[in-house]
């Protein structure tokens, strides 16, 4: 049974340590996070922020280092060990069962659940139990009918539920639309404020940490290279503990959008099935400028995959019209050399590489079969493939032990670069992207988006689709939200807003 | 005894008769492959398990005389196909499909070698209940001349059913075969249930051999089973992973599967050959009639290779 009248805990780690073979992954971290309070852990991909709340939650075993629980030294060897302490962990992906009801999904996560469940006691208990939750949610719907931020929800609930009072939140907002994760948080925060919890937050977003947090430590390549008061620390503070005193591209600032640009991509009444079949997606009228990006903003899963899949010709459409500068696309490999239409879609390592194919020939893909003067070729040109690889890779900063190793060998930010440096390369009328930068760290980032702003001011007409807002607002002129399937909202940059952008991608209106 | 002609009302009759019969091992064999795939394994051996399964009945009903020990021994072989199914599989980078093909073929070798020398003596077979006695009509009585197997497999569809809501072990299964993520992250070791799923799922399809074997046609050949194990895995599918489907299911593949033997008894004497494909061609048509290119299968187990 639940214990969720327990007080929060505090907890600290005192020179935690974790080596794998000559790694260090992380070195000699102490953090104190005092009961009740909520706390904000920042740094970039691979600085050991996972590795530190691995250790303290038992997944790994710290090559040395101690963790105090409400001040006494305690082992904890194990998600077990961990779970007996109060010590709980909401992992940024999922980890309900998607076909079981939020119910069955909770009583089953439970230490002990008995032999035959009796549903009758089990639903009035849990009734009983969201009486003292904040939260409100449907407990008999299936978890894959629920929306992100319930899904998100429901994992803290679950927590609660099993009597843990000291949660982790690893990166808790980055599949909520901005209305969630303030009320999640808000939500949150009110317990910690309460004294029934203390949080230790993994996050990427300042502003977050700046709204909910009372302390922050922040790790950079294994250490901790700062901590103190959110209220004494700004977001400049913050980025310089994180990123150290590497240089970050620079955005490029916007050159003027002509008013008369050419329309280069004109979506007209394009109606495709969803992934499930049930569905279909309808964009019914979509142009793009040269000179300009349109941002598609929109929680995941609203359509805005299929859309792309369509635009890459992964996914065959019923009926509408994608006409590219006056012509008409149906994105086979000719059309898009003749009316240079690039493409760079999420996850680049699955859906625009071959993986176990070396760097070379993953980055001369679009050109390998074609001459110089883009007649056909009969033969492959190794060595001017090499080459013409080696030049790129050099001019994109592709980190690769050599251009002959598969891709996949590569980290996803270098993949990425490889995948930018094979569609920007070239005259690029048409650049079509999907979160390019998903779960890549802050300078690659930077550069990543500097490119995209750049292929803009060059003349290139840029559709956007992403989830992270922020990125959305620092580089679109304009700005569409798909929600069910279809744009149901459009602002240009200038008069955007974060408010009236959320409640659109939340379906509200 | 001379039958009495009651004309073309044989024709359903037979094949309600042929539908509890013939659909017997498809319930079993079905049922164990749904709790398997359930689990988020799919095994493809249940065809060589189930002959197995008719080989080892019948042996040990020939040798002790009961064909219950015989029934228990096809559960117990069956079970160590699919626990040997599992134990392979929890290896990384296994492919359960293609090490379901090669169990199949190795339980169906297995089984003729050991079985040679039982092709003979005769075993004794399981007893069934004659629901028809209320009747005169001899065609009424054979129809529902009902074997106790297929009403055992009656009560465990309608309780597997209710266990996967219920149980501990139903819920945990469930859980696995939907997201091993979710599982490991709940303590739980997805290998283990697989092991286990896919053991029991094994002894189902054992009993179905026994079944085959002991009661009908009732006599051990190399040619006893015409691809049923096969068939349910198709079965299990259409019926969505549900036992009470699995159950009707099995029910209309035994109904299909009457209906040549049937028109024959009535005196059609063309084309019923045809009427003998019926059960293969229903499954062709059901497989085509419940997938489709764009969207996945409602229901499916996240963690099952065929549909991820």
């Amino acid at each position: 049974m639940s214990e969720g009248d327990k007080k929060a805990v505090g907890v600290e780690t005192i020179g935690m340590t974790m080596r794998f073979g000559g790694f260090t992954a992380l070195d000699t971290v102490s953090i104190k996070v005092p009961a009740g309070s909520f706390h904000a852990l920042l740094g970039e991909n691979g600085a050991g922020k996972s590795t530190l709340v691995k250790c303290m939650m038992g997944f790994y075993h710290p090559t040395a280092g101690d963790i105090l629980v409400e001040g006494r030294e305690v082992s904890v060897t194990s998600p077990r060990d961990a779970s007996a302490f109060g010590l709980g962990m909401v992992y940024q992906h999922f980890t309900l069962v998607p076909s079981l009801t939020g119910a069955e999904n909770l009583v089953i996560s439970r230490e002990k659940v008995p032999g035959i469940i009796d549903w009758r006691q089990e639903r009035a208990d849990l009734a009983d139990f969201m009486q003292r939750m904040p939260f409100k949610l449907p407990l008999d719907v299936k978890v894959a009918e629920l929306a992100a931020g319930e899904k998100q929800k429901l994992e803290i609930v679950k927590q609660l539920y099993l009597g843990r009072n000291f949660l982790v939140l690893d990166e808790p907002t980055s599949v909520l639309t901005p209305g969630e994760a303030q009320e999640v948080l808000g939500l949150v925060r009110g317990m910690t404020k309460a004294g029934d919890l203390t949080v230790l937050m993994i996050s990427h977003k300042f502003h977050e940490v700046t709204a909910f947090a009372d302390d922050v430590s922040v790790l950079r390549k294994g250490k901790l290279t700062g901590t103190g008061r959110v209220a004494d620390l700004d977001h400049k503070a913050m980025a310089g503990m994180m990123i150290g005193d590497q240089p970050i591209t620079a955005l490029d600032s916007r050159a003027l959008t002509k008013p008369d640009a050419d329309l280069v991509l004109k979506v007209t009444s394009l109606k495709a099935p969803d992934r499930t079949g049930l569905k279909s997606i309808r964009i019914d009228d979509l142009g793009v400028r040269s000179g300009e990006i349109v941002g598609i903003a929109g929680i995941s899963g609203n359509g805005q995959k299929e859309f792309l899949e369509v635009l890459a010709g992964q996914r065959a459409r019923d009926g509408g019209a994608v006409l590219v500068k006056g012509s008409p696309y149906a994105s086979s490999r000719t059309e898009a050399r003749t009316l240079n239409v690039r493409l760079i879609p999420e996850e680049p390592l699955k859906n625009a590489c071959a993986p176990r194919m070396t760097v070379a020939e993953n980055i001369a893909f679009r050109t390998f079969d074609i001459d110089g003067n883009g007649k056909p070729v009969n033969w492959i040109n190794t060595s001017g493939i090499k080459s013409f690889a080696a030049s790129l890779v050099e001019q994109f900063k592709v980190k690769t032990a050599s251009l002959a190793s598969p891709i996949s060998s590569l980290s996803g930010g270098n993949v990425q670069r490889a995948v930018l440096a094979r569609e920007l390369t070239g005259e690029v009328d048409l650049l079509i992207v999907s979160n390019p930068c998903f779960g890549l760290d802050f300078s690659a980032v930077a550069e990543i988006r500097a490119r995209i702003m750049r292929a803009r001011n060059s003349g290139a007409a840029v559709l956007l689709m992403s989830e992270d807002l922020d990125e959305l607002l620092e580089l679109s002129d304009r700005i569409f939200v798909m929600s069910d399937g279809a744009l149901v909202y459009e602002t240009p940059i200038a008069q955007a807003s974060v408010q009236t952008i959320g409640e659109h991608m939340a379906g509200h209106h | 005894m001379d039958p009495t002609d009651i004309g073309l009302w044989g024709v359903p009759l037979a094949i309600l008769g042929g539908a509890i019969r013939v659909s017997t091992p498809f319930i079993f064999v079905s049922l164990g492959e749904a709790i398997t795939e359930r689990s988020g394994r799919i095994n493809l051996g249940l065809e060589g398990t189930l002959v197995f399964g008719a080989m080892t009945a019948y042996a040990i009903a020939v040798i002790s005389g009961s064909p219950w020990l015989g029934l228990f021994a096809a559960a117990a072989a069956g079970s160590f196909f699919g626990l040997f199914h599992g134990w392979i599989c929890k290896f990384p980078k296994v492919n359960d499909i293609a090490i379901g093909i090669a169990l199949m073929l190795f339980g169906s070798g297995l089984a003729f070698f050991f079985g040679k020398p039982f092709i003979q003596p005769k075993a004794p077979s399981l007893p069934a209940i004659p629901f028809g006695g209320w009747s005169d009509i001899p065609q009424v009585q054979a129809a529902l001349d009902v074997n106790v197997l297929f009403l055992i497999g009656a009560v465990l569809s309608a309780v597997l059913w209710w266990a996967f809501r219920n149980t501990r072990a139903g819920l945990i299964v469930r859980v696995v075969g939907d997201s091993s993520d979710a599982a490991r992250a709940m303590g739980l070791n997805p290998d283990t249930v697989c092991l286990l799923a896919t053991g029991v799922g094994g002894a189902f399809a054992g009993i179905g051999g026994a079944y085959l074997s002991l009661y009908y046609p009732g006599s051990w050949t190399e040619r006893i089973s015409s691809g049923q194990g096969l068939m349910a895995v198709a079965l299990v599918i259409f019926a969505r992973w549900n036992p009470l489907g699995c159950f009707a299911a099995a029910l209309l593949f035994g109904g299909a599967g009457a209906l040549g033997p049937a028109l024959q008894s009535v005196g059609v004497t063309q084309g019923y050959y045809l009427f003998y494909a019926a059960p293969y061609i229903l499954t062709l048509v059901i497989m085509i009639a419940t997938s489709s290119p764009g969207r996945s299968l409602a229901g499916a187990p996240g963690e099952l290779s065929i549909t991820k």
